[in-house]
């Protein structure tokens, strides 16, 4: 086995790496900085139909009467149809897995059919030659409701004082417990037991572009390309085609730009499925694409918990026990098809994740709600997971009068104790927490913060360090949803050809929404390859050319695709070398591809432009043995498997000034330490941890959708719903450790989450360290000024 | 709604004549008459930034002024400041610093951005950050927008 072929971690030996561990920028930017991306409601088409839905008004109420005569007669309508008519050719769902027992929930369909069970869900479309006459036509429609008893608060669910769906006995969609055994025990003997409750408020993903699709259903063909902004454009393929009949090879889905997913786009939307379905109706394209207010209301939600977590410590702060009671609220339905158990199932799995104790006990519920549906969003269950943990661990730092570094020092799993099983069943590969702790407490100069917080309180200014050690979920294997019978691909695939100019073009199944897939594909084939970057072109999002994956989803992009296209990068430079040994009367292993040209391994002699090798390959083979066929396209594919997660660590710290008068928090500045083994583009990593950090800030200062009552969401636009500006946001100091997964010859983990795992936990931390001298506490997320002035007693 | 009316508006340095609905605003305008797709719709009530485009020189939200209100207008997009090289400078340190991640809000973000620029002094980080806090951006966390553009303007 020559060096090209050994993994990139492969110890004492050095690895060309060509441009992987480079900050290049990417190639697939350019069309974007110049506002000529293809966005899905970018595209034009002939005989394009608009739909516009028709929404609920009421969180829970029975469909009485809707006449549909008055939208028909309007101008430019095509056709108005109500839940029966699309049920005819979209089949329902019920979002369960088999691996999370006992999870259950109702039928959904398209368009919902007698009763509407959240306000914003559809109950009528409206298709129309524009969307605004569309929506002009939804005014018309003339409906008839039946309240219903509404359920919005998860406490009063569980209570089942109300059920909300017929023919179930209790509200629970699913139920988790987990015991170690011993954890009683422990607490009897603990010398400390620290307790809270955490609130986390539900807020969701406001990626810019709205939700979009355009369904394109040609009658001759039976055939249905679908042009949609998804994370997930196989199972999608996949969905479509049982859902509405139509073989899974005449179902074609392309995503082509996507304006930002982070798990919005991964789901089975029913107002999706229904475009989808009017086209096949209609016998035309229908591009639906949901506008800002209809985004709030209809994209999934996520992290709405309330959570009481226990730790028993030793007088020395060793934690002995943790123990766990997480109750989380989803809507009315569980989304298909990953279901809306997982995310309370992450809860269970990742409370205490980075720390060495061995008992651990957790009781979890997912209960129904008359809300948005909820399901999973940028780092599933961690921020739950590290605030409830890192809350408490400063709690119990707090009592034992340690400092927060030096309690967690004690705790952290040692970085030589892997392979290692957490209590909760999980297990990980190797992780490098006390070096990644080592390296926060270095950048941020940590002693040099705290003689400066104590400083400034002379002066009555409220600063608070807070830090935030985890470990991220990323590369799943099928353990994740294949095993519970979702048709969710956890391998990915690369195809990689050589064109005749020496040119080389990636296919690939994992899919680009602005993170740097395409980018990062084509550092690792032209580093795998050993061309220059220019010569390398990436195509990702089309079922109809790439091999079958699962698309973009649990950090797994770069370390199941990225190696997918290392090993398909390297399997057709063999094969090039065959050919140019061939032309060149060589023996192939003298021989090796660097700079676009075939060279002599020991001279570095340039032997063979790849242009050449192109050319006699596809137009003179002729001039070949007559036993030799070249092979210059080259599939490979890639799937984790020893290990359920490549799990992954690292600890953010957070700095920020409090104003005890006003209750606001300022950012001052923010740490991130990560281990996401093989950086493949540093800049690529750095931003995704940034964004994630930022989308993290969010959670924690600003965003919560807050629902009346009545199930009436009142802030449900970019008004009055606050995200993350520019203004108000600090400047985030990244830095990595690399320790490689060993389980790819690429070693690279995911990054995608991690900062929005952490960075909810660390702010919590800094304000309630900034808080401590005035014996204020604060642990119901978001952070608003008002919620700090009360837990100031102030108002 | 089925009444127009004529308008005549200079885009990006072309001269256009429509009929349009009262009611349209001009960023559906650009996007569905004249095929300028270029400009984003992220909200459609003047937050989001995403449809900013310049109006006679000013940046406007393209979601807030109607495509009547243009009328007699010049009216520069994404595109037309891209093919004359307005925005070579800034494209490219945005480039380079992977100041864009799903790109959706980068043409509103580069019209803001290229309008300090214009205004032809040194602003602080600070100041970078409240001359584009009103253009959001979902992916990037803006660190590396401030600092493509502090690049330009300092540069």
């Amino acid at each position: 086995m020559g060096k090209a072929e050994l993994p990139l971690h492969t110890p004492g030996t050095k690895i060309d790496r060509g441009y992987i561990g480079e900050s290049v920028p990417r190639p697939n930017a350019a069309r974007l900085l110049q506002g000529r991306g293809a966005f899905t409601d970018d595209l034009r088409f002939p005989r394009l139909a608009h739909v516009a839905f028709f929404r609920s008004p009421y969180a829970h109420a029975l469909i009485k009467k809707l006449d549909l005569e008055p939208a028909r007669r309007q101008p430019g309508v095509i056709g108005v149809f109500d839940g029966r008519a699309v049920a005819e050719y979209c089949t329902p769902w019920v979002a369960v897995l088999a691996h999370l027992k006992g999870i259950k929930s109702p039928e959904q369909h398209a368009i919902a059919i007698e009763r509407a069970c959240w306000q914003g869900e559809a109950v009528a479309a409206v298709v129309a030659e524009s969307r605004t006459q569309a929506e002009d036509a939804v005014q018309l429609i003339e409906a008839e409701w039946e309240e219903l008893p509404v359920v919005v608060d998860m406490e009063e669910s569980l209570k089942n004082t109300k059920t909300i769906h017929p023919g179930f006995e209790d509200n629970i969609c699913f139920k988790r417990e987990h015991d170690t055994g011993g954890v009683d025990d422990a607490f009897a003997k603990a010398d400390v037991v620290v307790e809270d409750t955490f609130h986390f408020g539900r807020h969701t993903g406001v990626c810019l572009e709205g939700r979009a699709i355009l369904a394109d259903y040609n009658a001759a063909e039976h055939s249905l390309t679908v042009y949609h902004a998804t994370q997930a454009p196989h199972m999608m393929q996949d969905i479509f085609s049982r859902h509405l009949n139509i073989p899974e090879g005449n179902v074609r889905v392309i995503a082509k730009d996507v304006g930002g997913s982070f798990g919005i786009k991964v789901h089975v939307y029913a107002d999706e499925m229904a475009t989808a379905a009017l086209s096949v109706m209609l016998r035309r394209p229908v591009k639906f694409v949901a506008d800002r207010l209809e985004s709030f209301l209809s994209d999934i939600h996520a992290r709405e918990h309330r959570a009481k977590v226990r730790v028993a410590c030793t007088k020395a702060g060793e934690i002995l026990a943790f123990e766990l009671d997480d109750l989380t609220a989803i809507g009315p339905y569980s989304v298909y098809p990953r279901t809306s158990g997982i995310e309370g199932n992450q809860v269970v799995n990742l409370t205490g994740g980075p720390y060495r104790h061995q008992k651990y006990k957790a009781r979890m519920h997912v209960v129904f709600t008359n809300k948005n549906v909820t399901c999973q969003y940028r780092a599933v269950g961690h921020p739950i997971a590290v605030a409830l943990t890192e809350g408490i661990v400063d709690l119990a730092a707090q009592k034992l009068g340690m400092d927060p570094a030096e309690f967690r020092r004690i705790n952290l799993i040692a970085d030589d104790a892997y392979p290692y099983t957490f209590p909760s069943g999980i297990k990980f590969e190797k992780l490098s927490h006390h070096k990644a702790l080592d390296l926060l407490l270095k950048i941020t100069n940590y002693a040099h913060l705290r003689a400066e917080q104590s400083r400034l309180r002379q002066q009555k200014i409220y600063r608070g360090i807070g830090l935030a050690a985890m470990i991220e979920v990323t590369n799943p294997s099928p353990a994740f949803y294949g095993v519970g019978g979702a048709r969710i691909s956890a391998q990915d695939g690369a195809t990689i050809r050589l064109e005749p100019t020496g040119m080389v073009t990636v296919m690939c199944s994992v899919t680009e929404q602005g993170q740097g897939t395409e980018g990062i594909f084509a550092q690792i084939a032209a580093s795998a390859v050993g061309v220059s970057m220019d010569k390398v072109k990436v195509i990702t999002g089309d079922t109809g050319v790439t091999p079958y994956g699962g698309g973009t989803w649990a950090s797994r992009g770069a370390g199941i695709g990225g190696e997918a296209v290392l090993q398909a990068g390297r399997a057709l430079r063999s094969n090039m070398l065959e050919v140019a040994a061939h032309i060149l009367k060589a023996d192939k292993a003298e021989l090796d591809i660097a700079g676009n040209a075939v060279i002599n391994k020991l001279t570095q002699e340039r032997k063979l432009e790849l242009a050449e090798l192109g050319r006699v390959a596809y137009f003179r083979p002729d001039t070949l043995p007559m036993d030799f066929q070249s092979e210059l396209t080259v599939t490979r594919h890639y799937t984790p498997r020893q290990y359920g997660f490549t799990f992954t660590n690292g600890i953010q710290a957070s700095l920020v000034e409090v104003d005890p008068d006003t209750g606001f928090v300022k950012l001052l500045k923010h740490w991130c330490v990560e281990d996401s083994g093989t950086v493949i583009n540093p800049m690529l990593v750095d931003e995704q941890l940034r964004g994630g950090v930022v989308q993290g800030i969010g959670a924690a200062l600003y965003e919560e959708c807050l629902y009346s009552p009545e199930g009436q969401l009142l802030n449900g636009n970019m008004a009055d719903y606050l995200v993350p500006m520019s203004g108000e946001m600090p400047d985030i100091v990244c830095a990595h450790i690399e320790t490689p997964t060993l389980q790819s010859q690429l070693g690279a983990k995911g990054v995608g989450e991690a900062g929005t795992a952490g960075a909810p936990a660390a702010i919590m931390n800094a304000i309630n360290d900034a808080l401590a001298p005035l014996n204020a506490r604060v642990t119901r997320m978001p952070f608003t000024p008002e919620r700090i002035l009360r837990a100031l007693k102030k108002v | 709604m089925d009444q127009t009316l004529v308008v005549t508006l200079m885009v990006n340095g072309t001269q256009v004549t429509r009929s349009v609905q009262p009611r349209q605003h001009l960023v559906d305008f650009l996007r569905d008459e004249l095929g300028l797709t270029g400009s984003h719709i992220g909200c459609e009530h003047g937050v989001c930034g995403a449809c900013t485009l310049r109006v006679n020189g000013e940046i406007v939200r393209g979601c807030l002024m109607l495509a009547v209100q243009a009328n007699g207008c010049r009216v520069d997009t994404i595109e037309g400041l891209s093919d004359s090289k307005e925005l070579a400078k800034l494209q490219k340190a945005f480039h380079e610093k992977n100041a864009l991640q799903c790109g959706f809000c980068t043409p509103g973000m580069l019209m803001a951005a290229q309008d300090l620029v214009r205004l032809n002094r040194k602003p602080t980080r600070e100041e970078i950050r409240s001359h584009i806090s009103g253009n959001y951006c979902r992916c990037t966390g803006y660190q590396a927008i401030v600092d493509a553009i502090e690049e330009v303007v300092n540069g």
